[in-house]
């Protein structure tokens, strides 16, 4: 199938794995990043991730609206991001650990509620053929770009300028680098905190609409490999800057497509190997990145996850 | 500079409780004992707030949860079948939950038990081929001392990057979890095959004859033992010995132990060993006395249910026990809900889920189950106010 491209199949597949398998990254580490520069990690994005997934996927199935499933996917992130931000605002609960407790639950309830949307097919996102100059069957699908994906990418800067040059950004920041500075200004911190974590939550139940809704494009229970993990570790590795988290999610994109595209050109050795690449990528870089002696400059000094 | 992390800023960030300025009267024996038990009771009171949650969730399903509660009931311990299964399934929660629970003593949240198991899974199976011509008792020793050796130095290297480069412990071993999965792949996919797995690829089967046998007179496995067991030496470990103090004094102040002298990196490193080992331990298990060879049947999210038990059991290794049989139960009783009710297996994940944060919650409770005093001091706390405003 690839042969004409012959070994130039593999940046082709990369190219097209880092604008495809990137989008669901894009949002969820966005979301990631503004619940972080907050003070507070969620841990359960994955299981806000699969929820999306599925609320996606039955509301466009039911109202044949595939826009409407994205909106009810990012609305029920809202939701279990309140819910993480009322748990977490209880005294001595640990934020990490009610995020594993929500991402069994998240997890569970979609598979759980979704059990019946197996078999039907929803429609689709629409994408927009950037390829269309080329004759080669493996650009054009390369450069079949998702919308959502070009809103992550738009979505990035304007995240950036919020924290960085807005009252509420300001707000955000402070209750993440101090919480008794922000409360010695009459900022209530708990609130600023869940309001975070329910932005969060309504990007990464974007972003798992994005798995149902186009690629892999359908509703099943092994749909994510832990995308909603990995945006927290892509958020420290990212030092929380949503520009950065943005090609860092390209970066895992590329990544996670590198397996499949050396097996598409024959390379089957190791295949299983290339699996892991994104995450070992992500630690390695976290080990370089780090140093045990003092934290990152730009790491929020309320936050617990990096210490 | 031998100072592993950068000091909290918040005083309250530590797990340490703030004192409460609560009068010492006569009632401090009551109070003594209200402690003692206060975990039981906190505990199960949030069981039953979880079987109320769950409750109304059935309900709107449009079961009676009445009914699912005794199925339940019956599939996890009604009959002597049904609780040798739970048993079964308990086993490797034990020791799963452990690799959550002793770096939580030393305040590191390690989340990477499936890795450790895996790893020691696969570790145990190739030691068991490696072995064929020895006896059975010398084969399953070896494939034991492999599992808990790999699975102790997967999550030691976890605690090295913590204790030496300051990544964060909870990232970095939910990281080597996948790549301990990808490794296994890679391994059952090629060099380790059997040529006979067709559909679901795996080692060699270790022969009959070194499989973990069932404890006698029980149709369980021994694996429950090795569970015990360690949960028992957890415990001591932990709690009576010198070791163990010094684990809890790093994960009461971190600072304090290291300008006390503690060897902190060393217990960090030390202590995560022993976790994986107990986790490596799980997979042997798994290997030696249920599948008879390594293959995905191993990812079964045992490690994902070990930190729950673990926080269930508020980190102590002997209070896993009870939690791991508990939730070994639900485990069991997923296939007799599916029958009888049409429940699908994601119900018991809705469940646990809905466990693991009424516990945390209940965590707010402690320290304020004394309603008497808990009145009185609320009453004195409000004449204080009243006092320093006039």
């Amino acid at each position: 199938m690839s042969a004409e491209l012959g070994a130039w199949g593999v940046p082709v597949a990369v190219l097209a794995g880092a604008i495809r398998v990137s989008t669901p990254f894009i949002f969820v580490s966005l979301g990631e990043c503004i619940t972080e520069r907050s003070g507070r990690v969620n841990l359960g994005l994955e299981g806000t991730l699969v929820m999306g997934a599925m609320v996606g996927y039955g509301c466009s199935y039911l109202t044949g609206s595939p826009w409407l499933g994205v909106l009810a996917a990012g609305l029920v992130g809202v939701l279990l991001g309140a819910l993480h931000g009322f748990l977490c605002g209880r005294p001595r609960v640990n934020d990490i650990a009610v995020g594993i407790g929500l991402m069994l639950f998240g997890c569970g309830l979609a598979f759980f509620l979704g059990k019946p949307l197996i078999q039907p097919s929803a429609p689709h996102l629409p994408a927009i053929p950037f390829g269309f100059w080329s004759h080669t069957p493996q650009v054009e699908d390369a450069l079949r770009v998702n919308v959502l994906f070009l809103l992550g990418v738009v979505l990035a800067p304007l995240v950036s300028f919020a924290l960085k040059r807005t009252r509420w950004g300001l707000i955000v920041r402070t209750v993440g680098e101090s919480a008794e500075a922000a409360r010695a200004m009459g900022y209530d911190v708990n609130r600023v905190r869940t309001l975070a974590t329910m932005a969060g939550g309504f990007l990464a139940g974007i972003g798992g609409s994005f798995l149902s809704l186009f690629y892999p494009g359908s509703w099943n229970e092994g749909l994510s490999s832990g995308q909603g993990l990995m945006a927290v570790a892509l958020v420290i590795f990212a030092r929380w800057d949503p520009i950065r988290c943005l090609y860092a999610s390209l970066l895992f994109g590329g990544a996670s497509a590198l397996g499949p595209a050396l097996q598409a050109v024959g390379v089957t050795k190791g295949y299983y190997l290339f699996n892991a690449a994104p995450y070992a990528l992500t630690l390695l870089i976290m080990v370089l990145s780090s140093s045990a002696t003092r934290t990152s400059a730009d790491q929020p000094a309320e936050l617990t996850v990096a210490r | 500079m031998s100072q592993v992390s950068p000091v909290p800023t918040s005083p309250a960030g530590a797990s340490g409780r703030v004192p409460s300025a609560r009068p010492a009267s006569g009632r401090a024996a009551r109070t003594s004992l209200l402690k003692k038990f206060e975990p039981l009771i906190i505990s199960s009171a949030a069981i039953i707030a979880t079987l109320l949650l769950f409750g109304v969730f059935l309900l709107l399903d449009g079961l009676n949860p009445l009914d699912v509660y005794e199925v339940m009931f019956r599939g996890a311990f009604g009959t002597w079948f049904s609780f040798q299964n739970t048993l079964q399934r308990a086993a490797p929660l034990m020791l799963t939950a452990l690799c959550t629970a002793l770096p939580m003593q030393l305040g590191l949240l390690v989340i990477g038990g499936e890795g450790a198991l895996v790893v020691g899974g696969v570790s145990a199976a190739v030691m068991g081929l490696a072995m064929q011509n020895a006896s059975p008792y010398v084969v399953l020793t070896g494939m034991l001392f492999a599992g808990a050796i790999a699975g102790g130095l997967w999550i030691a290297l976890v605690g090295v990057l913590r204790a030496y480069r300051g990544v964060s412990e909870t990232i970095s071993s939910l990281l080597m979890s996948y790549i301990a999965i990808a490794l296994m792949n890679h391994l059952v996919e090629g060099a380790l095959r059997d040529p006979e797995s067709l559909n679901k690829p795996a080692t060699r089967h270790i022969g009959e004859v070194n499989m973990l046998g069932p404890i006698p007179g029980l149709d369980v496995h021994w694996g429950l033992v090795y569970g015990l067991i360690a949960c028992l030496v957890g415990f001591v470990l932990m709690k009576r010995t010198i070791f163990g103090f010094a684990a809890a004094m790093t994960g009461g102040n971190m600072r304090a132990a290291l300008l006390s002298g503690l060897r902190v990196r060393h217990l960090m490193v030390l202590t995560c060993f022993l976790a994986g080992a107990a986790a490596g331990t799980a997979g042997m298990i798994e290997v030696a006395a249920v599948h008879g060879r390594a293959n995905a049947s191993l990812v079964a999210g045992y490690g994902y249910t070990g930190i729950l038990v673990a926080f269930v059991a508020r980190q102590n290794p002997l209070g896993v026990i009870p939690v791991a049989l508990l939730l070994g139960g639900i485990g069991a009783s997923g296939g007799l809900l599916q029958r009888n009710f049409n429940l699908p297996d994601a119900s018991v994940n809705v469940l646990q889920g809905i466990l693991f944060m009424v516990i945390l919650v209940s965590e707010t409770l402690y320290g304020k189950l004394d309603l008497w005093s808990f009145a009185r001091g609320a009453t004195a706390r409000k004449s204080a106010e009243a006092g320093a405003v006039a």
